[in-house]
């Protein structure tokens, strides 16, 4: 059983978007800095201004690894890990646990789409080839 | 611009695997060999200084505070310190550093004790961060339950990225891991002495693509200790004092691992640019190299970070032998984590610093009297020259 993040103020809406198939992303509204992980003020202008938007939930693989170790007991493996720089948030990066790939086949600059997983309360984005 | 402090002694407890021992008797040996190397007792012990403190949230990591220490040794400190946000496994040493110089203490007792290998369980991995917490907080809540739990996968994926860029290959990290071994085999305190050739290496089984088992350091169970003491409590000790040239701690992208703009550099390269601003020394200058390697692949980023080669170079610089036996620049003399056993950077340093006194045996480096030391991997940095005069 993968451990859950736990729902502050500044991640809800990233880890709960989800639920109604979007991948929520926070930006500054007055200097409209896209802002990953997120937070409730704006790093760069330090506006207390920031709002989430749906962004298109593609994006390109900057780097990617497969993980060959079971770290827990349950874990399935191999699996690959990617880190995805997001279509509609200019510098955001996220970690992408990727499915529905053969975990050799994921390389750099591969273009993915979103999916989500729910536990709980929370909706994992995850991530497989658009194509 | 050299500070007013010195590295004066160190000391390493017999580091083993599933030791079964208490942490604090790995420690109180570390102490008394430092004591000794020092030409100290424990009453001249005025300050006490640890990374991260006493911490459960990672199986062994650190079983051990400052209090406890204080309490199991019988010291009596007017300054006492323990940093888990700081320049990285260094941060004790920096700001002992910084606390003699400023007269804070005359000798500042800074240790790093670990259970790791004894502590670790199929169900309780050592280094997975939050491991049996039922919800997670912070940078780690964005990594871990995406399943990126171990930091041999957020290591792959630098190392992905740097491959891609540069043309590095597994061989590279490969001469990495074999040159640290044959260090390790003149050096009896190691953990692995085994003669390692490129096939076991490139046989290995895959951790994190494209790190292999040989690409991970080795958890352990053991204890370390550096002795800092003030410029002119250091002339009194029995060894010439390592005095601290230069250091450097800088973070210039976010705390976390993937969100760095170039992931083919680390906080490495912050800490390092900080730290020959404050030097008139060059990478030229400089005779033996205490580069962190919990992965091996923070090796070349390291050699990059200090300036010993260009950004992308390394890899002929390894091909061309500068770090192993032998090399202009040798870098982890006593095998490094790789073969030495994680002591999270304790164990370089007490390594740089053997090879400055002149007492590293058959892997001794030709007249020592600058070391580079740099610990931390990914976002946390600490950069450090000391030398012998
Ligand atoms: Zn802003």
């Amino acid at each position: 059983m993968r451990p859950l993040p736990e729902l502050t103020p500044e991640n809800t809406v990233f880890w709960t978007g989800g639920a109604e198939g979007r991948l929520m992303i926070a930006f500054c509204t007055d200097c409209a800095h896209a802002i990953h992980p997120p937070q409730l003020v704006c790093p760069k202008c330090w506006s207390e201004a920031v709002e989430f938007k749906a962004v298109p939930g593609t994006g390109t693989v900057y780097t990617c690894t497969v993980n060959h170790q079971p770290w827990m007991p349950d874990m399935p493996v191999p699996f690959a890990l990617a880190v995805v720089d997001l279509d509609g948030a200019p510098g955001v990066r996220v970690t992408a646990e990727v499915v529905n790939a053969d975990p050799d086949s994921v390389a750099i600059g591969q273009t993915m789409k979103v999916g989500f997983l729910n536990i709980d309360d929370v909706w994992f984005p995850r991530w497989e080839p658009a194509q | 611009m050299t500070l007013n402090a010195a590295i004066t002694g160190v000391g390493m407890s017999d580091i083993g695997r599933k030791t079964n021992r208490p942490a604090i008797l790995h420690l109180a040996e570390a102490a008394r060999r430092a004591l000794d190397s020092a030409g100290l007792t424990k009453d001249d012990i005025d300050g006490i200084s640890t990374y991260p403190g006493k911490a459960d949230n990672s199986p062994g990591m650190s079983p051990l505070g400052t209090g406890e220490v204080r309490n199991a040794l019988g010291l009596k400190t007017r300054w006492h310190s323990a940093v888990p946000d700081g320049p990285s496994q260094m941060a004790p040493i920096q700001v002992a550093a910084m606390a003699v110089a400023t007269g804070q203490a005359r000798h500042v007792l800074c240790f790093r004790a670990l259970t790791e290998s004894s502590s670790q369980t199929a169900t309780r991995r050592a280094s997975i961060p939050g491991a049996g917490r039922a919800r997670l907080g912070g940078w780690y809540s964005y990594l871990v339950p995406a399943n990126a739990m171990s930091a041999s996968n957020w290591a792959g994926w630098m190392a992905t990225r740097y491959f891609h860029e540069y043309g590095m290959t597994r061989e590279h990290l490969g001469l990495v891991a074999t040159g640290q071994r044959a260090f390790a085999q003149h050096n009896p305190a190691a953990v692995m002495r085994t003669p390692l050739t490129m096939e076991d290496y490139l046989g290995a089984r895959m951790i994190s693509s494209p790190l292999g088992l040989f690409d991970c350091d080795v958890p352990i169970d053991g204890a370390c200790v550096v002795i800092v003491s003030a410029a002119d409590a250091a002339k009194d000790c029995a060894q010439a004092p390592l005095t601290i040239e230069a250091m450097g701690a800088a973070l210039g992208s976010q705390e976390t691992w993937d969100q760095r703009a170039d992931l083919t550099t680390m906080g490495a390269h912050d800490a390092c640019a900080d730290l020959w601003t404050r030097t008139d020394l060059k990478p030229a200058d400089v005779d033996v190299l205490a580069l962190y390697d919990g992965f091996s692949i923070f090796v070349p980023y390291w050699l990059e970070a200090f300036g010993f080669c260009g950004h992308g170079e390394a890899k002929d610089f390894i091909a061309e032998g500068n770090i192993g036996p032998g090399g202009r620049f040798p870098v982890n003399t006593g095998g490094g984590q790789l073969s030495g056993g994680r002591l999270h950077g304790f164990g370089l340093l007490h390594e740089a610093c053997t090879q400055l006194w002149g007492q590293g045996g058959g892997r001794q480096v030709a007249d020592a009297r600058v070391a580079a030391c740099g610990m931390g991997g990914g976002f946390i940095a600490g950069s450090m020259l000391i030398r012998r005069d």
